[in-house]
C-alpha cells in the first residue's frame, strides 16, 4: 500500500508520544518493584517497557530509535539469561537447593528498613529477556521492505 | 450497595455486547477501531466495578495497564489507516 508519498505531519503524535514514554516506563519500573507482594512482576514490567519504546518506534522510525537508544537487544537478552541463571545457580554452591533465595533486612539512607531479596536480580534478569526478545521481534518484522 | 454494583456491571457488558455488534458488522475500519477502544473503556470499567465489589486494589495497576496497551492498540491502528504501514525504517525519505 505504498500509494501516496505524501509527507505527513505528526506532531500530536510525536509530541504526545515523547511524554507518555516516560510515564509508561516509570509505571514499568514500579510494576517491576511491586512484583514482590502484589500483582506485577519482571515479565510484566518488561513488556510494559518494550511497549513503550514500541510507541517510540511508531511515532518516529526505527532509524531515530535506534539513534537515541543505541542498544544491541540480542547482547540485552543474553545479559539477562546470564543474571537469571547466576542467580539460581548461586546457591548450588553455597551448598542450597537450586534456586534458595536469601533476604536480609538493611536500613537504607532514603527509605528506612527495607528487606533486600535476591530474587529481584532474578527478576531483572526476566526484565531484561523480555525487553530484549520483544524487541529484536518487533526490529525484525519492522525491518523488511 | 451490591445491587447498584451488579446493576451497573450488567448495563456495561449491555453496551459491550452493542460494541462488539459495531467490531463485527462494522462497514469501515475506522468503525472497527472505534469500537476496539471503546472494548477496552468497557472493559476498564468493568474491572473497576468488579473491584469495588470484592474490595480490593490490587486490580487498579491492571486498568492502568490497560489503558496503556488499548491507548498504543488505537495509535498503531490509526497509523495502519492513515499510512499503510506501522513501523516505517525511515520517514525522511
Amino acid at each position: 500500500m505504498k500509494v501516496t508519498k505524501l509527507k505527513t505531519n505528526d506532531l500530536i503524535l510525536q509530541f504526545t508520544a515523547k511524554i507518555v514514554f516516560f510515564i509508561i516506563f516509570f509505571f514499568s519500573i514500579h510494576i517491576f518493584f511491586a512484583g514482590h507482594y502484589t500483582p506485577g512482576g519482571g515479565f510484566v514490567g518488561g513488556l510494559l517497557t518494550s511497549s513503550a519504546i514500541v510507541l517510540l518506534v511508531i511515532a518516529f522510525d526505527l532509524k531515530t530509535v535506534r539513534k537515541i537508544l543505541p542498544i544491541n537487544y540480542m547482547y540485552m537478552t543474553a545479559t539477562g539469561l546470564i543474571l537469571a541463571l547466576a542467580t539460581a545457580a548461586f546457591p548450588i554452591f553455597v551448598g542450597k537447593p537450586f534456586f534458595t533465595h536469601f533476604f536480609d533486612y538493611f536500613n537504607l539512607p532514603l527509605f528506612g528498613k527495607t528487606s533486600l531479596h535476591t530474587a529481584a536480580l532474578f527478576d531483572l534478569g526476566v526484565f531484561l529477556v523480555v525487553v530484549g526478545v520483544t524487541m529484536t521481534i518487533i526490529q525484525t518484522i519492522g525491518e523488511d521492505e | 450497595m451490591i445491587y447498584f454494583i451488579w446493576g451497573s456491571i450488567v448495563i456495561v457488558m449491555l453496551s459491550m455486547i452493542l460494541v462488539i455488534y459495531r467490531l463485527i458488522k462494522g462497514p469501515n475500519p475506522s468503525d472497527r477501531v472505534v469500537a476496539l477502544d471503546s472494548i477496552g473503556v468497557s472493559l476498564m470499567a468493568l474491572i473497576g466495578m468488579f473491584s469495588i465489589m470484592v474490595d480490593t486494589s490490587f486490580y487498579l495497576d491492571i486498568i492502568l495497564l490497560l489503558a496503556i496497551l488499548s491507548f498504543i492498540g488505537t495509535v498503531a491502528f490509526s497509523k495502519f489507516i492513515e499510512k499503510g504501514d506501522i513501523i516505517e525504517r525511515d520517514s525522511s525519505r
